[in-house]
């Protein structure tokens, strides 16, 4: 999983006739990108601390985290000398994917409850 | 399926589900009452939830933790604010840590509602973020998951394709 191959970073190509579909899975298709996407939904990782996670150097991981910056998974922002990376999502997104959460959970757990009143029935 | 209604508030950060059930309100009170009840239908299949204390009392504490696959824990206390048996309680859920201190951000509001008509008995449930710093939490919480899973689900497609 951590183990890099630095050839692999450096034919990474990205062609303007690719589309967000293709961008998209091209970035996923590394287990180094997707670990990023792990690492960097809060927001506090820089791009040299998400190197030091790997066996690979800052200037690999920058090319990293530009795959994911072309398909819009992650941005970039500058605190101090250090280049911050966090996972991308707008305000309204983030409202409506909490709010959808809550709902999946609910529908889940109202599922679950049905099971129980049809289990108990069954007991008596 | 016995969910009849969503209602989501993008505004006002509130999502309410309603849901019919072929019981008495009495009987779904109890899905709340009762700890052991409870542990059956709060968490998802791949966690359990143990509820330490729980006592549906006005002012009372309700303490729980949740256990992940990998063993992780995950904390959570309600307050208990007002219970009219049984037809309607409200409660305030708070994000604790290990050690129980509340997280930043406003507890979250959860409101049951419960009416019973002809053998069939309806529950709605509103919960309210109260501030964005709770309802981000929320986000965070469910987007490490959900990425997790996915990351999780597509490491083993791609190691074996590659191999």
């Amino acid at each position: 999983m951590l183990i890099c191959n630095q050839m692999v970073v450096d034919q990474i190509q990205i062609h303007d006739e690719d589309d967000a579909t293709d961008l998209l899975f091209r970035a996923l298709a590394d287990p180094i990108r997707r670990d990023i996407l792990r690492r960097a939904h809060e927001g506090r990782l820089s791009v040299s601390a998400l190197a030091r996670e790997h066996p690979i150097s800052v200037t690999a991981m920058q090319k990293h985290v530009a795959v994911l910056e072309r398909a819009e998974l992650v941005s970039k922002h500058r605190v101090g000398r250090e280049s911050i990376v966090q996972t991308e999502t707008d305000a309204l997104d983030r409202a409506r994917s909490a709010l959808d959460r809550l709902e999946a959970d609910w529908r889940d757990r109202i599922e679950r409850m049905e099971q129980i009143l049809e289990t108990d029935k069954g007991d008596n | 399926m016995p969910v009849t209604d969503v209602r989501k508030d993008f505004d006002a950060l509130t999502m309410t589900i309603t849901a019919e059930f072929e019981a008495d309100a009495e009987r779904l009170w109890e899905l709340w009452a009762d700890p052991r009840q409870l542990e059956r239908w709060w968490s998802p299949p791949s966690h359990s939830s143990t509820f330490v204390e729980h006592e549906l009392t006005p002012g009372a504490r309700t303490t729980y933790f949740m256990t992940g696959p990998d063993g992780e824990k995950h904390h959570g206390r309600w307050l208990v604010e007002e219970v009219e048996r049984p037809h309607r309680l409200h409660m305030t859920d708070d994000v604790v840590d290990d050690e129980g201190k509340p997280e930043d951000g406003g507890p979250t509001g959860m409101t049951v509602t419960i009416a019973e008509a002809d053998g069939t008995a309806t529950m709605s449930i509103e919960t309210h973020f109260a501030d964005r710093v709770s309802m981000e939490q929320t986000i965070e919480i469910g987007f490490e998951q959900g990425m997790t899973e996915m990351v999780n689900q597509v490491d083993p497609l791609l190691g074996a394709a590659k191999a």
